[in-house]
């Protein structure tokens, strides 16, 4: 196998990873604030219609995308007032808006059903992005993929080496306790939601402006649900959401090319590959990493009413 | 924010430094505080008594900003000052040192801390911080350590630690040592003492009159959400602060049990059990035989087996041999609960919320979980309800147990209430063996006096009782013979005429004699059980 040939298939990897990073990302946050929000696959899919929709019209990447995390974010600000305004219940509302959001797009991305655009512009740095073997992989990639590595180690940064995000943290460990000491916590999760939701509307747009550049109606395809398992066994760090994702998207491919091949195996396997090796990874690696305390946000699901 | 008068005025300005006049507070049709007035001077250690749901904890919340009074105004050196949140009250000086901490499990020591300290601080310099700060007072901390890993004088310590890293004017201290060993609450007791001498104001909340006589010049009782009195404590009783507290003389706890001469009902026959859990302890080669119409006393400090002896002899964790555990000469080692339970036992744990009783269900529902076994409460795997009921409503009949409507959920009740609760649904069984873990463990003096007779009433009536309990004077009054379990261990029990609290303190503390525990393990139940050990009177 050639160096190239390698490279091609990093470069499908990463993009097949990509939106999982986005939306896990997300999803990470709005846990480690102590919220459980099952509606990333209904945002993510609100994203990509609504980012499909608003591209074509404005003819814009950049306004699609932006569109995209602007629906999830939407989505988001009602789950955010149900859950953390009115207490409602996390898992009821979470399966009620993805079920909404599922419907919704369907509803916005309805007249662009068979449309196509250009991919989003990928990057080219003149030298850079010709050198044999990497430069594609480094130097070639669209926007999402760097945005998406760019987030793991913001977030990362800002979870542990900020006071808002040691705040975010406390608010998800205990909030009784955080609240005791005047901390703000229904104002830290409302925004820990909305963030979600946004990085939730990006991924979805990913798909439809890069990954395959039109819009199908549930074209996300569970990767919501993927990206809510991706956090859990990513115990809530960054840096093992990265690696789930990027496990997930090279088994993705890694099956494609053997279904291809036809090597045999029922093709319905094959595609569960993916599944099973993130999920047997993860789990791998969380064993014995516990030595007590709790690896999940110790609040996480729990709603918060404060007297006053 | 808070229109606070900025910086403290002289040390003999004749103001109060906090007062708090007035002061009501309402959740819906129930007054928590009444009219409160309260004045707190610069250089003392003020007390504020009451009993459980006296209302001290609200007006506590009131002066750190948590809870806004509906009425009644909240002064700085004579100022009119609104508390609106916490922050606002820390900035007026007000520090805060809370009963069931404030702290995040899953964080660290020095994360705790920084959730409060200014923006601009780095974590270098606030860990210098700390370690200057502990070496000042005496109070160690590893800024590093993540505080589930830590036991409950170490997280109070945390609390302290952070409230004075804010040089604050003003410490509120809710029942600061209901979870410390005795060795924690002597090193608290000196560190009181300093921060007075330092000219700070505390208000030392408490139920525990031995400490505030011996650290507190000045006492505002409060009784259902009024102030009914203030007074010096040093020249006052232990008693007749105990009238003021409860509205009327405690009833003394009478008559002893009948002198042991029935048969012997429970057994542990060198009862060995390995740890169950990383922060648990072991039990070893405990031995020991009470009879019918006994109560034995089982001290300790917290940590030391009582959770695991409990889930010995209840079935929780069974036994590794079926004779190490006897009732009434059956081996029961292997049994379950509701086996042993069959056999004429009763247990009443620890914990009442979780483990005792589920807090969500009602108490007519938190019957059948313990009965059901000694009970006709279900026919064909259904619940009878109106025979839980019917249950339900005589425990509530017989031990007085106050809580909204006819049956409420047993997690509305107060404490005090649903210990109540939870002891009369086992005593009302009539067993023959009656085990109880704590049994007025952060329960009012009246409730824990009615308790403590209900025990000694059943024992009269032929039931082997064996109390486990960190309250040396609740064993002493109500136990015939007392035995110590320290690190797992359980001394000879001895006859209570021919044991002093001295003695018996000193096996607490183990062999050496010194108070154990200063950073003893973690109390493998969570709920950190109170240690007290009695001032001798």
């Amino acid at each position: 196998m050639s160096l190239d040939m390698i490279q091609m298939v990093l470069v499908t990897v990463l993009t097949a990873a990509t939106p999982l990073i986005i939306a896990a990302l997300g999803e990470l946050v709005v846990e480690r604030a102590g919220v459980l929000n099952l509606g990333v696959e209904g945002m993510m899919v609100c994203g990509a219609a609504l980012g499909f929709a608003a591209a074509v019209e404005t003819n814009s990447t950049l306004l699609g995308a932006l569109a995209g995390a602007g629906a999830g974010m939407g989505l988001a600000a009602v789950f955010g007032l149900l859950t953390v305004g009115l207490a409602a219940n996390q898992v009821a509302s979470g399966l009620a808006l993805t079920i909404l959001g599922l419907g919704l797009s369907g509803l916005v991305g309805a007249g662009y059903v068979g449309q196509k655009r250009e991919p989003a512009p990928h990057l080219y740095v003149p030298g850079l992005s010709d050198l044999p073997g990497i430069g594609r992989l480094f130097f070639g990639q669209d926007a999402f993929v760097y945005a998406g590595l760019g987030l793991a180690a913001g977030i990362a940064w800002f979870l542990w080496r900020t006071r808002a995000g040691l705040i975010l943290r406390a608010v998800g460990d205990d909030h009784a306790a955080t609240h005791a000491l005047g901390l703000p916590v229904r104002g830290v999760r409302f925004f820990a939601v909305l963030f979600g939701g946004a990085c939730a509307g990006l991924a979805g747009s990913y798909l439809s402006l890069a990954y395959t550049p039109f819009w199908a109606p549930a074209m996300t395809a569970g990767r919501g649900w993927i990206a809510l398992a991706l956090v859990v066994f990513a115990s809530w760090r960054p840096g093992r959401v990265v690696a789930g994702a990027t496990l997930f998207g090279g088994a993705t491919v890694l099956q494609l090319h053997a279904q291809a091949a036809s090597i045999g195996l029922p093709g319905q396997l094959l595609s569960a590959l993916p599944y099973v090796a993130t999920i047997l990874a993860l789990v791998l690696l969380s064993l014995g990493r516990r030595r007590g305390g709790s690896l999940a946000p110790a609040a996480l699901g729990r709603d918060f009413t404060p007297h006053r | 924010m808070a229109g606070g008068t900025g910086s403290a005025g002289p040390a003999n300005d004749p103001r109060p430094l906090f007062g708090a006049y007035g002061i009501v507070k309402r959740f819906g049709t129930f007054t928590a505080n009444d009219h409160i007035d309260l004045e707190i001077h610069t250089g003392e250690i003020h007390a504020l008594l009451g009993e459980n749901g006296a209302g001290k904890s609200t007006l506590m919340k009131i002066l750190y900003g948590l809870l806004e009074p509906t009425e009644g105004v909240v002064t700085h050196r004579g100022a009119a000052v609104r508390l609106r949140n916490p922050e606002a009250a820390r900035r007026l000086g007000i520090g805060m040192v809370f009963q069931h901490f404030s702290l995040c499990e899953n964080l660290t020591v020095a994360e705790n801390i920084a959730l409060v300290m200014e923006r601009s601080l780095r974590r270098a310099a606030l860990a210098e911080r700390i370690a200057a700060l502990g070496e000042t007072y005496g109070l160690k901390l590893e800024p590093d350590r993540p505080v589930w890993s830590l036991s409950a004088g170490e997280r109070q310590r945390i609390e302290i630690v952070r409230c004075l890293l804010q040089d604050p004017k003003l410490v509120i201290l809710d029942e600061p040592t209901s979870v410390l060993t005795p060795g924690e609450a002597e090193l608290l007791f000196t560190v009181l003492e300093r921060l007075r001498g330092e000219g700070r104001a505390l208000l030392y909340i408490s139920h525990r009159l031995d400490e505030v006589r011996r650290l507190c010049a000045r006492a505002t009782i409060l009784r259902g959400g009024r102030v009914v009195g203030t007074c010096d404590p040093r020249s006052e009783t232990a008693a007749s602060l105990a009238a003021l507290m409860v509205g009327a003389q405690v009833r003394e706890v009478a008559a002893r049990p009948a002198a042991p001469g029935g048969d012997e009902r429970l057994r542990l026959e060198r009862l060995s059990l390995p740890a169950p859990g990383l922060h648990a302890t072991a039990l070893r080669d405990i031995s020991l035989g009470i009879r019918g119409g006994e109560i034995l006393g089982i001290a300790g400090v917290a940590g030391n087996g009582q959770a695991e002896l409990f889930a010995a002899l209840s079935g929780e964790i069974p036994a590794p041999e079926a004779g190490a555990v006897r009732i009434d000469g059956t081996s029961v080692g292997h049994l379950g609960i509701n086996a042993r339970r069959r056999l004429g036992a009763a247990f009443v744990p620890e914990e009442r919320n979780g483990h005792a009783a589920a807090p969500g269900l009602s108490l007519s529902e938190n019957v059948v979980l313990t009965r059901r076994a000694t009970a006709p409460l279900s026919r064909f795997g259904l619940v009878r309800r109106a025979a839980a009921q019917a249950l339900a409503a005589r425990v509530i009949d017989a031990f007085d147990v106050r809580g909204a409507g006819p049956d409420p959920a047993a997690g509305t009740l107060s404490g005090g209430n649903l210990q109540k609760f939870v002891v009369g649904r086992e005593i009302q069984a009539e067993p023959g063996i009656l085990v109880v873990d704590q049994p007025t463990w952060g329960v009012d003096a009246a409730a824990a006096a009615r308790i403590r007779q209900a025990l000694i009433d059943l024992a009269a009536r032929g039931c082997a009782v064996l109390v486990i309990s960190q309250d040396l004077d609740e064993l002493f009054e109500i136990a015939g013979s007392i035995a110590v379990l320290h690190a797992g261990h359980l001394s000879a029990a001895a006859p209570r005429a021919e044991t002093t609290r001295e003695a018996v303190g000193l096996l607490m503390g183990g062999s050496s004699g010194l108070p154990s525990g200063q950073d003893g393990p973690v109390d493998p139940t969570g709920a950190i059980a109170r240690a007290e050990i009695a001032h001798a009177p």
